[in-house]
């Protein structure tokens, strides 16, 4: 009786366990792609501004919407990692 | 050394029940409709032809941002008419993002799934109204069968477009905002929680070292404000892009 509560207690540890690991892989993993995507668009964005000062505020609304779609690749490994990780 | 413990999700995200069903998400988003409608009155009392001081600069100054930052650059001269509910979309993601900054309050109210998610079916719903009321039942002809496709490529074209413009917006729209907001939420508790436990340790080789959590604290506070208002510009600039997109089809 004793061991089939210390299996069971071993179960449920390496399941925390298991769900903490990942976690920490889910967020780390989603979180290359946007990051990698979100400096590419914002060096090119700023490289566009300086070139031509006079389009700036039409360059900074679209990076603000390519920024908002490459971000929420990130945001839903955010997400999955609150839904597993806590 | 340290016993740092994170609180459940529950504790950071669930402040005490005033009366059943009316928490501080509650309070949070009744302020911030509250605050925007009050501004706007005091700001009309005044006399337009004058000058403008005080509340009424402040009115004109949000007015004119949301006109020429946000609908003429995505739906240009034609949508000036929607100002109003840009206006107030806008103001109310504002006001529930800031008070995640504001001590005492320190609970942005998106940051609970709700308002994010009832936000965007209001965005879904009104830009697929939109698109019936200008282009009729030819709307969702339009969104799944875009022009300058090759015939037999439509089988592939049109579910995906079904998915990324029925399905897709709506969900990630919500998904931007409330994730925004609640993880900048959870690093401000992770610094305050770092800092507490550290200023507190029984060493005192450790209670200088809180410094270090307390400058990120500070750091993060004036990021947060700067996240609670882009994220508000963002989820309006999509909205009107969005509810641009099905007033005007593509050609």
């Amino acid at each position: 009786m004793e061991a089939l509560a210390f299996l069971a207690q071993e179960t449920a540890d390496q399941k925390a366990a298991f769900a903490a690991l990942g976690a920490g892989f889910a967020y780390g993993l989603a979180a290359i792609g946007p990051g990698i995507g979100i400096g590419y668009l914002v060096g090119k964005s700023v490289e566009a501004m300086a070139r031509q000062p006079e389009a700036a505020g039409m360059v900074r609304t679209t990076m603000f919407l390519g920024i908002a779609f490459t971000e929420a690749l990130a945001l839903i490994g955010f997400v999955v990692f609150i839904l597993i990780g806590l | 050394m340290l016993a740092l413990e994170f609180p459940p999700i529950n504790e950071i995200l669930r402040w005490r029940d005033l009366f059943p069903t009316f928490n501080k998400i509650a309070i949070v988003a009744v302020l911030a409709t509250l605050i925007s409608i009050v501004i706007f009155l005091l700001a009309s009392r005044q006399d337009g032809l004058k000058a403008p001081k005080g509340v009424r600069n402040f009115a004109e100054t949000i007015v004119e941002f949301i006109e020429q930052q946000i609908i003429m650059p995505t739906m240009g001269k034609h949508g000036l008419g929607w100002t109003p509910w840009f206006l107030s979309t806008f103001l109310f993601i504002y006001l529930c993002n800031l008070p995640g900054v504001i001590p005492i309050l320190q609970m942005p109210a998106t940051a609970r799934i709700a308002i994010p998610m009832f936000l965007s079916l209001l965005v879904w719903l009104t830009f697929i109204g939109t698109g019936f009321k200008h282009q009729g039942p030819a709307y969702i002809k339009n969104s799944l069968f875009p022009p300058g496709v090759p015939g037999p490529l439509y089988i592939l074209v049109a579910p995906i477009e079904f998915i990324s413009t029925f399905l897709v917006r709506p969900f990630s729209l919500t998904v931007r905002l409330f994730a925004n907001m609640l993880a900048g939420h959870i690093l401000l508790v992770t610094f305050a929680l770092l800092t507490n436990e550290l200023i507190t340790s029984d060493s005192i080789a450790l209670k200088p070292v809180a410094i270090l959590p307390f400058f990120m604290l500070v750091f993060l506070t004036a990021f947060e404000v700067l996240v609670g208002f882009l994220q508000a510009y963002i989820f309006t600039v999509l909205a009107a892009v969005y509810i641009g997109g099905a007033a005007h089809p593509e050609h």
